[in-house]
């Protein structure tokens, strides 16, 4: 197996008498493109905050490149390469497309921005753009974003997330509230432009057609402890994933 | 409003702006001279709050930095000798800005009314330390010399308003706004519209939030300081009632949200504005300025929340 990008080792987390992970270890390796199931509650989202450095665990490492990130900020993590998309995109409501994209570009990677120099130029404006066309938003560029149908906000999210180049990329659920015919589309396009920028990926998914496709690796959680972890079919196939991922989800139409 | 196209160049009308007022220098009627010269102290502190409304954010004690600014002048002319404008005027951005840094590490961790009344609080302290200082003239104050620019030192018969301390306050100004253009369209600006719209994108960009609301608060605060240093060096007397008092730090928010945040020209519109109708209010119906301040904010609320300069962009036929 080649060396790890992100390993975990015995990772905890409570929130309360809330068990959000517990004993979580787990390693992707460069390169691979790793699914994350799990029923409501699991621990999928708190893993990737953790992984962020948005929360700290109460137990256990994250390393990163072999370098113990453990307690660092989000910041630091985001300039270590560790970036994310969100389960509730995270974008700038009352700005359009195009200037989510520009600010996130000029801004991006500066602790302490510059003040001396503007931020709008034709390398900032260039790459927008180029950001638009890859993840095809480009037709909604003047709109703005709290006008945007559901679907595009979940692109815009995952663009501004790849702003600065990535070593790994996690999505949190990136086809939730995306309709079942689009949402292979979608995550086609998605999965090719992480790809073509290199970025190692783990997405968490409820859809498990689209985690079957698109996925090298699956891990399912359970109550904040891995169930599974290996090959799609293996995994997907695993009775108790079965029962306490795959068979008890519950429909979620429009969750976010 | 989408804030981001409103952030233009503005160089050429500021340059033409203060080649304006140092023309009409020999036109202007001595009162018409000091409410200009007033007006841009006092839109100083309204700029640089202009530049914290950017971030969303607000705060009621901005007269803590213009008191800072006006009493390190004041200081240092009176205890240190000091005449010259440009160094009195750097002595008070200096003090405040060490202040604002130090604070700075209590506010930046807060928002909203929080972040405004904590500065509110800081004021109210500062008024209350000045007050009650027998050395610096308690609430009566103490006076300033008339100030000097690079060893020229006007005449006797020149009076307070000189055209050198004149011209000095229309050219720092200016300096000072085309600054502010700047920075508001630099990746500073820009992250204040981040923390405005969603701060923790902006974290996740790799940008410290605090860190961008921290440099806001300085420079807001130096703003400020250079505001007091004119207005003292104006009125040649500065006491705690006129800087630190909380009803001055409300005046200037409501400058700010008369002019509006949609250009560097605004604030110091706004403020002269405020300056001429309070002049002509005080006048003639002494009893209603209060009340007339009360209907002007409430129609700037309700049919301009752009401010002032929303009508210059309807003008210029941009929604605002
Ligand atoms: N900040 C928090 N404070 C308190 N409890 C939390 C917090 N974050 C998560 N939890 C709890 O931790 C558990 C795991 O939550 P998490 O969001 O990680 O689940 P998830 O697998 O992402 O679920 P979903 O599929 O609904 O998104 C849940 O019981 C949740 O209520
Ligand atoms: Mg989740």
């Amino acid at each position: 197996m080649p060396e790890a990008l992100l390993e975990t080792r015995g990772l905890g987390k409570t929130f309360g008498a809330v068990v959000a992970a517990e004993d979580v270890s787990v390693s992707v390796a460069a390169g691979e493109i790793v699914g994350v199931i799990g029923a409501n509650g699991a621990g999928k989202t708190t893993f990737c905050n953790m992984v962020t450095g948005y929360l700290t665990p109460d137990q256990g490492r994250i390393l990163f490149r072999g370098a113990d990130i453990t307690g660092c900020t989000v910041g630091e993590a985001t300039a270590a390469g560790i970036h994310r998309s969100f389960q509730i995109p995270q974008l700038f409501p009352g700005l359009t497309v195009y200037e989510n994209l520009l600010l996130s570009v000029g801004v991006f990677g500066h602790r302490r921005p510059p003040w001396w120099r503007p931020l709008v130029r034709p390398e900032t404006q260039q790459e927008a753009r180029r950001v638009m066309e890859q993840y095809r938003i480009a037709d909604s560029a003047e709109t703005r974003v709290d006008r945007l149908p559901q679907g595009v906000r979940k692109l815009l999210d995952i663009a501004m997330a790849m702003v600065g180049g990535p070593a790994m990329i996690l999505l949190d659920e990136p086809t939730s509230g995306i309709s079942t015919e689009e949402k292979f589309d979608v995550m086609g396009n998605v999965i090719d432009a992480l790809r073509s920028s290199g970025a190692t990926v783990l997405f968490v998914e409820h859809d498990m057609d689209v985690v079957g496709r698109y996925a090298d690796r699956v891990i399912a959680f359970r109550e904040g402890r891995v169930l599974a972890d290996g090959a799609p079919r293996e995994v997907l196939e695993n009775p108790a994933v079965i029962e306490h991922v795959v068979g008890r989800r519950p429909p979620r139409p429009t969750d976010a | 409003m989408t804030a981001l196209r409103n952030i233009r160049p503005t160089t050429a009308g500021i340059v033409l702006a203060a080649a304006a007022l140092l023309g009409l220098w020999p036109l202007l009627p001595a009162w018409a001279a000091h409410t200009a010269a007033v007006s841009l102290g006092g839109g100083l502190v309204a700029l640089g709050l202009m530049i914290l409304i950017r971030f969303g954010l607000v705060s009621f004690g901005q007269g803590l930095f213009f008191a800072i600014g006006g009493y390190a002048a004041a200081l240092a002319n009176q205890f240190l000798g000091i005449t010259d404008m440009l160094v009195l005027s750097v002595a008070g951005i200096a003090a405040a800005g060490m202040i604002a840094w130090a604070l700075g590490y209590i506010v930046r961790g807060h928002r909203g009314i929080f972040f405004a009344m904590l500065n509110l609080a800081f004021s109210m302290i500062l008024f209350g330390i000045l007050a009650k200082t027998v050395a610096l003239g308690s609430t009566d104050g103490f006076s300033v010399g008339v100030p000097t620019l690079l060893g020229v030192a006007p005449g006797p018969e020149a009076g307070r308003l000189t055209f050198v301390l004149f011209g000095f306050i229309v050219i720092s100004s200016a300096l000072v706004a085309w600054m502010v253009d700047r920075i508001l369209a630099s990746p500073v600006g820009y992250a204040g519209q981040g923390v405005r719209e969603n701060e923790l994108r902006l974290r996740y960009l790799g940008v410290s939030a605090r860190g961008a609301v921290h440099l806001a608060y300085i420079m807001a605060a130096k703003l400020a300081a250079l505001g007091g240093v004119f207005t003292v060096l104006l009125i040649g007397h500065v006491t705690p009632e006129d800087t630190a008092y909380w009803t001055k730090s409300g005046e200037f928010v409501f400058v700010a949200i008369l002019g509006g945040a949609g250009n560097v020209a605004a604030p110091f519109i706004a403020q002269t504005v405020f300056e001429l109708v309070r002049t002509f209010a005080l006048q003639y119906v002494p009893e209603a300025w209060q009340m007339l301040l009360g209907i002007t904010l409430l129609l700037v609320i309700l049919f301009l929340p752009g401010g002032l300069w929303s009508l210059v962009d309807r003008l210029r036929g941009r929604d605002a």
